[in-house]
Parts: structure tokens; C-alpha cells; sequence
């Protein structure tokens, strides 16, 4: 990829990834040929559909350490989400009422959560550290004997850090509560068992890992057998856990996604990394003031979260419209307050406002590595030129001892 | 987020950028917003004995509708007398840079920096007679 105006450097790897060709290749004879629906018993359309989403289930669980048997497909990671959260926290409700969730985990768990709390569970948002990681000590004093669920991400989307979820594991089970996890930004691209973790419920995405968007998986542990509430009722699909005709090209993709990435793996996990460095590095090479926002050990290989002092993150994108990347500044979003992540790290509300997330992945290079550091370089240089904060800062002023007018 | 042609030329091309010396008398200093909202404007107004503004500059840390709000405005000022830049409304700002709803709080911070520039001018100017 070429810097121009119609294709910036893309670098929103977190956001989602393109499909890899090679995954779209396999779709392609499901949509037309092969066309059947899985669920048809009486006709080689349906048994030819059936045979592929089986194979793409078992491609999936050999991913996650799983059988092809755990496997539901849903829409992608909300869906799973709502479906592990929702589902568990109804079927075992005679169990307890009490959730565990944390502050810095994505949406579509903490809007599932408040949506529990106003059908009368007690929900539990853990803090995390500075490094945004959920301390284990943290979950086993929050555990109460009415605790029937805990749901914890593997890894941040935002900030890329990655929790000890073996160690949370560890203390969900000795208590004997359901563990879900959020696992759409590890899978694929950092090593993942379910039963090293212990798991119960997983969460994975195909979009995130080169595979279509639309589509998702939710692990449902059978040994010992997790069972869930559905929330679409229907036709009694995937063992009676999600109803709906299946999405047989997409399923297709994410399989062949998921056999990509566990081949690649081995080279691409340490590739990322390293593009990853050569940014890190190349960026604080050239430019002061910038911070890490999250533990840079424990992250995933190619995500870079990193807030430029005195330059707010709107602006930064917009300078930088070359490359696509994202910012946990406000101004990014319909409300006015910074990245919710960001804050639960601790990280001050004006340094949130400087934040600017970057996602190598699969197809980035060296090259583009090099052009966006320069990029930056450049322009962070223009805008604290314009920024009022830089120039107070540079004479000596304390910006803390100002009497800011909030608005 | 798609940005109006007007915003994008100001932040591409902002007018004033720059600092006054906040020291001379004819020169007035607004400094509004905070690093906490995410947007800080300063606005410096060189004002003659007839109140005419003579320059202004802005440095702008913020989001790019508050850099072109801010450029705007210092374009605006210039030339205008004192009685006349405290007649900028905001509405005005949103209206030539077609801001969005939720861009509104820019033109704001501007329609305040360039008050808050007067008011430090005229507070100096006081302070002057008064010695």
C-alpha cells in the first residue's frame, strides 16, 4: 500500500482487519454452487453446506484448544457477548445473582452487565491497575458465594493489554462460578486455550482476524456442560442456543481465518511485534512528551496506544489522514468525555485527550512502519507549534497552577 | 467524521497562528477552555488608542473545528474596533464553518477568547489610568 488519498496506510488493525484473499476464496463457491442451507437434510445442497460449517467448526476450536462440538455461531462478538453473559446469568440465576465484571472491558459486556443489574443482578466492575491489567487478587476479593458469573476480555481492544486469564480462571473455578471471556482481540493473534484459561464461555470475532465481518462464534463448554438461555428463538439451530439459518460463506471464511492464523502464527506474532517496536521505537526516537498508555509487557504484538502531550487526538488524525488510525479522544465520539479505558488506567483526562491507538497487522510493512513515523514526526511537530499548552509549557509554566475554565 | 471544506482549509492553512507579547499594554490575552476538556484556546488582540484591532493571533490546542474556529475568528477581528468584536456570535462561527451539533462548543470557546482578549485589554487599560 501506497500513502494517497483514496487508500491511507491502514493501521486500525484493532478496529477490524480486511479479509485475507485467501479466505475469500474459500467463500466464494458457497455463495453461488454451493449455496445450500446447512439445516436441509433431504438434499446434497444442504449435506454439501453442512459438511463446510462442521469442517469451519473444528477449524475454530483447533484454534482455542476446543472441540468443534462447542462451537455456536452468532453474528460476531456483541451477539456472543449478550448471548454468553445474558444466557448464563438467566440459566443459572437460582445460583446467585452477583456478576464480575471490569471497568475497562468492551460495550458490548458492560452494556449486557447494566442491562443484568436493571433485571435485578448485582454486577461488580472491577478496577484494573495503571498498566490496565485486572489484578487476580482484585477478583478473588470481589468472589462471593452468589457469584455465578465472571466475564473478563483476554485482551484490550483499545490499549491491547492483556489479562492474567489464567490466573483469573483459577480463582472463578476454585469458587465454582461460570468464566466467560472476551477473547476477540487475543484469538488469533496470541497464543489461546480454553482449557488453560479454564473457560467456560469464549467470545471470537471473524473480522479481527482476517475473516468476514458479520459473523462470530460463542465456545460453550461441554465437559462439564454449560448451558445458556437463548436470546433468539427460532428454529432451534445450534443446539437450541442461537435459531437462525446460518451463514454458510461467512462461516466458511472465518474457518479458513482461523486455519490461517493458527499456521501463521509461529512468524506473524513475532513479525507484529517487531513492527510494532520499529514504531514504538522510531516515534520516541523523534518525538518528546509521548506516553504508553498500558503495560507495553503485556500487549498484544501489534498494538500501540500512545498519547502526544499538548496535541489533542482529533487533531493528530486529521493531520495524519494518511494513515488510518483511531484516537480515545473525545472529540472522536458523539459525547464529550475521553476514552473510558483510558481513564480507568488512571491516565489524566487531558493526556486521554492526546491518545492515538495504532493496529499493525498482517499486511503492514516496514515501509509503512517508516513513512508514518516520519508522518508523525512532522506532524506533531505543526500542531504543538499551534499549541498554546506546548508554548506554556516550554517558558516554565506549571499548567496544573492554571485556573482552567472547564466548559 | 467528515469535515466542511472551510474547516479543513483553516486547519490546513490556519490564519494567525502566533503569540503577542502579553506584556504590552495595547495587547490583551484570552485564554479559555482546559487540557481536561480536551480544548484550550489562547486568543492575544493588539489594540490601538482607538480601539481599533491592529493584529491577532491564536495558538489552539483542540480538535480541528477548534482550530478553524479559532482561525476564523482572528481573521474576523482584524480591523474591527473594539464595540464590534464583542458582537461575534458564535452562531456566526458555526455558520461559516458549518459545524455540527456536536462541534458547537468550539465556536463557543471562540465567541469567549475573543471577549476574554477585550476584557484583559480593557482591565490593562484601566489599570493604566488608574496609576
Amino acid at each position: 500500500m501506497t500513502v494517497n488519498q483514496q487508500h491511507p496506510i491502514y493501521m486500525d488493525n484493532n478496529a477490524t482487519t480486511p479479509c485475507d484473499p485467501r479466505v475469500v476464496e474459500a467463500m466464494l463457491p458457497f455463495f453461488t454452487q454451493e449455496f445450500g442451507n446447512a439445516a436441509s437434510r433431504s438434499h446434497a445442497y444442504g449435506w454439501t453446506a453442512e459438511q463446510a460449517v462442521e469442517k469451519a467448526r473444528d477449524q475454530i476450536g483447533a484454534l482455542i484448544g476446543a472441540s468443534g462440538k462447542e462451537i455456536v455461531w452468532t453474528s460476531g462478538a456483541t451477539e456472543s457477548n449478550n448471548l454468553a453473559i445474558k444466557g448464563a446469568a438467566l440459566f443459572y440465576k437460582d445460583k446467585g445473582n452477583h456478576v464480575i465484571t471490569a471497568t475497562t472491558e468492551h460495550k458490548a459486556v458492560l452494556d449486557t452487565c447494566k442491562r443484568l443489574e436493571k433485571e435485578g443482578f448485582e454486577v461488580t466492575y472491577l478496577p484494573v491497575g495503571t498498566d490496565g491489567r485486572v489484578e487476580p487478587a482484585r477478583l478473588k476479593a470481589a468472589m462471593t458465594d452468589k457469584t455465578v458469573l465472571v466475564s473478563i476480555m483476554a485482551a484490550n481492544n483499545e490499549i491491547g493489554v492483556i489479562n492474567p486469564i489464567q490466573d483469573l480462571g483459577a480463582i472463578v473455578k476454585e469458587r465454582g462460578a461460570i468464566f466467560h471471556i472476551d477473547a476477540v482481540q487475543a484469538v488469533g493473534k496470541i497464543p489461546f486455550d480454553v482449557n488453560a484459561c479454564q473457560a467456560d464461555l469464549v467470545s471470537v470475532s471473524a473480522h479481527k482476524m482476517y475473516g468476514p465481518k458479520g459473523v462470530g462464534a460463542l465456545y460453550v463448554r461441554r465437559k462439564p456442560r454449560i448451558r445458556l438461555v437463548p436470546i433468539i428463538d427460532g428454529g432451534g439451530h445450534e443446539r437450541g442456543m442461537r435459531s437462525g439459518t446460518l451463514n454458510v460463506p461467512a462461516i466458511v471464511g472465518f474457518g479458513k481465518a482461523a486455519e490461517l492464523c493458527q499456521e501463521l502464527m509461529p512468524t506473524e506474532a513475532p513479525r507484529s511485534f517487531a513492527l510494532r517496536e520499529r514504531l514504538r521505537k522510531g516515534i520516541e526516537a523523534r518525538v518528546s512528551d509521548t506516553r504508553i498508555n498500558g503495560s507495553l509487557e503485556h500487549r498484544l504484538p501489534g498494538n500501540l496506544n500512545i498519547s502526544f502531550a499538548y496535541i489533542e487526538g482529533e487533531a493528530m488524525l486529521m493531520a495524519l489522514k494518511d494513515v488510518a488510525v483511531s484516537s480515545g479522544s473525545a472529540c472522536t465520539s458523539a459525547s464529550l468525555e475521553p476514552s473510558y479505558v483510558l481513564r480507568a488506567l488512571g491516565v489524566e483526562e487531558e493526556m486521554a485527550h492526546t491518545s492515538i491507538r495504532f493496529g499493525l497487522g498482517r499486511f503492514n510493512t516496514e515501509e509503512e512502519v517508516d513513512q508514518v513515523i516520519e508522518l508523525v514526526a512532522g506532524k506533531v511537530a505543526k500542531l504543538r507549534a499551534m499549541s498554546p499548552l506546548y508554548e506554556m509549557v516550554q517558558a516554565g509554566i506549571d499548567l496544573k497552577s492554571i485556573a482552567w475554565t472547564a466548559h | 467524521m467528515a469535515y466542511s471544506e472551510k474547516v479543513l482549509d483553516h486547519y490546513e492553512n490556519p490564519r494567525n497562528v502566533g503569540s503577542l507579547d502579553a506584556a504590552d499594554p495595547h495587547v490583551g490575552t484570552g485564554l479559555v477552555g482546559a487540557p481536561a476538556c480536551g480544548d484550550v484556546m489562547k486568543l492575544q488582540l493588539k489594540i490601538s488608542d482607538d480601539g481599533v484591532i491592529e493584529d491577532a493571533k491564536f495558538k489552539t490546542f483542540g480538535c480541528g473545528s477548534a482550530i478553524a474556529s479559532s482561525s476564523l475568528a482572528t481573521e474576523w477581528v482584524k480591523g474591527m474596533t473594539v464595540d464590534q468584536a464583542m458582537g461575534i456570535k458564535n452562531t456566526q462561527i458555526v455558520e461559516e464553518l458549518n459545524l455540527p451539533p456536536v462541534k458547537i462548543h468550539c465556536s463557543v470557546l471562540a465567541e469567549d477568547a475573543i471577549k476574554g482578549a477585550i476584557a484583559d485589554y480593557k482591565k490593562k487599560q484601566e489599570a493604566r489610568k488608574g496609576q
